[in-house]
């Protein structure tokens, strides 16, 4: 399985990553590694075989829609790598 | 008498019958870990102090009355595992200074019965390795021989154990993560059925596969743990509505008339020899024993490896996109806007095992690959599903060697990723058809490591694998003729 340059930097890209010049090589090796050995999932005898999603049978779990508050903010503000006014910073999104 | 040496029942006598105190015990395993861990390594955090206080007042509340069964009783947790006011890192950089708001369930549920944490276990960064060489923090050493890798992801967890630096461990498992550093290190692991323990507060990786369970030094104290963190909890939808067990009450010490089936796929190529032979030896000690014991061909171990990493890092691709630097972990110093932020925060936060799994997950995903890989590698999964039905209808339990080899070397595989994945190979399928799965030690090979046997059982029969593991256990006794010897070969 043949990755190239621009194809790798693509899904990078996707998946919100930086890949620096000289880790370029390293990772279309890796990868074309990978993907040649996963591969064989090609030859596997699933003719006809429905695909499965989870591990236990899919069935939907509901509950009341009730509100319940979580009160304490200040320790989940306490892991914000920025805060100000009680609030999550982030930098300016609108021009 | 040694303190650490002691299994946790053991332990559960000795303070009921007033022999010893919390404090004796979180005192002698504080003690320990402060002359092994710098060998061992095993630690992201500790919390020796926290606990020795604990244990005071649990010692209090002692004298004055009634208490629970595991009252007092320490143990360690692998760093992936949520528990509020105590840092959750996952051995990322990413997580370096996170502080859970909340509990995990399982940590709610150790905590109910007032055990005692005596720290945070070392990790591969986000469970995504088999070595516990991915930590971003340090790499633990294996007890057996500190040259070697503890196996991972639940590296810290295993080798902990094995170094009686907690009396037991929770660790979690998506491939094997469980299991394979527990044949490595010489102590049980157990992956229990898919949905039987509460996923809430496990830093996921790959939801339809992770699952928390028990690490410990026998199997008596693995069916004990497990009846404290088995349970429905409506905070994860998947987790199983069933009736509370004893799994306790399932080590009966008799396999007589048990239909154990080997597959012989698992014994072929790649597999070491000294492996092969033990796990031979080990068959013939069931037979012994009165089981019924039948060759047969499962031959998935090869797709169901190809398949879980498809699958294992699509997941973990959707599931780790959550780390982007607003609401907790790591942020990157410089950044020209928004886009930028998460780029760099990303790229700078994880490490390169984690990033690689991530593009990997994204590639299988990605239109015009979707097909071929991921569609594809879902069919598999019931073809997997299928195949360990067939193999349910003939035998009770299913008997195979936890991992292809011993402990290696450190720094033997951590430049080829997918010569790590290959160590992966006799666990993943458990996950994939989400069956439970213990591996126990039973034997060493001639530079005495310890090499591991996984006996794989039908949904939610954790009972009849933990009998045939205990039965076993009982007749050649690994924990008395066995012991890690913390040797280092010159470098």
């Amino acid at each position: 399985m043949q990755v190239s340059k621009e194809e790798l930097l693509h899904i990078a890209k996707l998946a919100d990553l930086e890949i620096n010049e000289n880790e370029i090589d390293n990772y279309l090796a890796n990868l074309e590694d990978i993907l040649n050995f996963a591969n064989i999932v090609n030859n596997a005898p699933v003719e006809g075989l429905n695909i499965t999603i989870g591990a236990n049978e899919a069935k939907n779990v509901f509950r009341k829609d009730e509100i319940k508050v979580f009160k304490d903010n200040d320790s989940l503000l306490q892991n914000a790598p920025d805060e100000a006014q009680h609030m999550f910073r982030i930098p300016k999104v609108i021009e | 008498m040694d303190i650490t040496e002691l299994t946790v029942h053991e332990l559960q006598e000795k303070l009921k019958n007033k022999e010893l105190t919390s404090y004796d015990i979180t005192k002698a395993y504080v003690k320990r870990i402060e002359e092994k861990e710098k060998d061992v390594q095993a630690f992201v955090t500790e919390l020796g102090n926290e606990a020795l206080e604990k244990a005071s007042e649990i010692d209090e509340e002692r004298k004055s009355g009634e208490v629970g069964n595991f009252t007092g009783i320490p143990i360690g947790i692998k760093d992936n595992i949520c528990t509020k006011g105590v840092k959750t890192t996952c051995s990322s950089k990413m997580l370096e200074n996170f502080v859970s708001p909340y509990d995990a369930t399982v940590v709610e549920k150790l905590n109910d019965e007032k055990m005692i944490n005596l720290g945070k276990l070392n990790m591969d960064e986000f469970a995504m390795g088999g070595s516990t060489e991915y930590s971003y923090f340090k790499k633990t050493r294996n007890p057996w021989n500190l040259n070697r890798v503890p196996g991972g992801s639940s590296g810290g967890s295993a080798a902990a154990v094995a170094a009686n630096m907690v009396p037991w461990a929770l660790g979690s498992d998506t491939g094997g993560s469980i299991r394979q550093p527990a044949s490595f290190c010489g102590v049980v692991g157990l992956k229990p059925t898919y949905g039987l323990v509460s996923r809430y507060g496990l830093v996921a990786f790959a939801s339809s596969l992770d699952q928390i369970g028990p690490i410990t030094k026998d199997v008596y104290d693995s069916a004990m743990l497990l009846n404290i963190i088995a349970g429905h909890d409506e905070k994860d939808t998947t987790s199983r509505e069933m009736e509370k067990k004893d799994y306790t009450k399932a080590l009966k010490n008799d396999v007589k008339g048990l239909k154990i089936g080997v597959p012989k796929e698992f014994f072929g190529e790649g597999i070491n020899e000294e492996v092969k032979e033990k796990l031979e030896e080990a068959i013939k000690t069931y037979k012994e024993l009165g089981a019924e014991i039948e060759e047969f061909s499962l031959d998935i171990a090869k797709y169901s490896l190809a398949t879980y990493y498809i699958i294992a890092c699509a997941e973990a691709s959707s599931n780790l996109g959550r780390f982007d630097g607003i609401r907790y972990g790591y942020r990157a110093k410089e950044f020209k806007d928004l886009k930028d932020l998460y780029r760099k925060s990303r790229s700078e936060g994880f490490g390169p095992e984690v990033k690689r799994r991530i593009i990997l997950g994204t590639y299988v995903l990605s239109s015009g690959y979707y097909d071929a890989y991921y569609k594809k590698a879902q069919q598999v999964r019931t073809l997997v599903m299928n195949e360990f039905d067939k193999a349910f209808k003939k035998y009770d339990v299913i008997l195979t060697p936890t991992s292809p080899t011993v402990a290696f070397d450190i720094g033997s595989k951590s430049n080829n990723p997918l010569e790590m994945y290959l160590a992966d190979i006799c666990t993943v399928s458990v996950n994939i058809a989400g069956l439970p799965g213990i591996s126990i030690p039973c034997g060493v090979d001639k530079s005495n490591m310890p090499i591991g046997m996984q006996l794989i059982g039908n949904k939610f029969q954790e009972e009849t694998i933990l009998n045939a593991a205990y039965t076993f256990e009982q007749k050649i006794k690994f924990r008395e003729n066995y012991k890690p010897t913390f040797r280092k070969e010159e470098e």
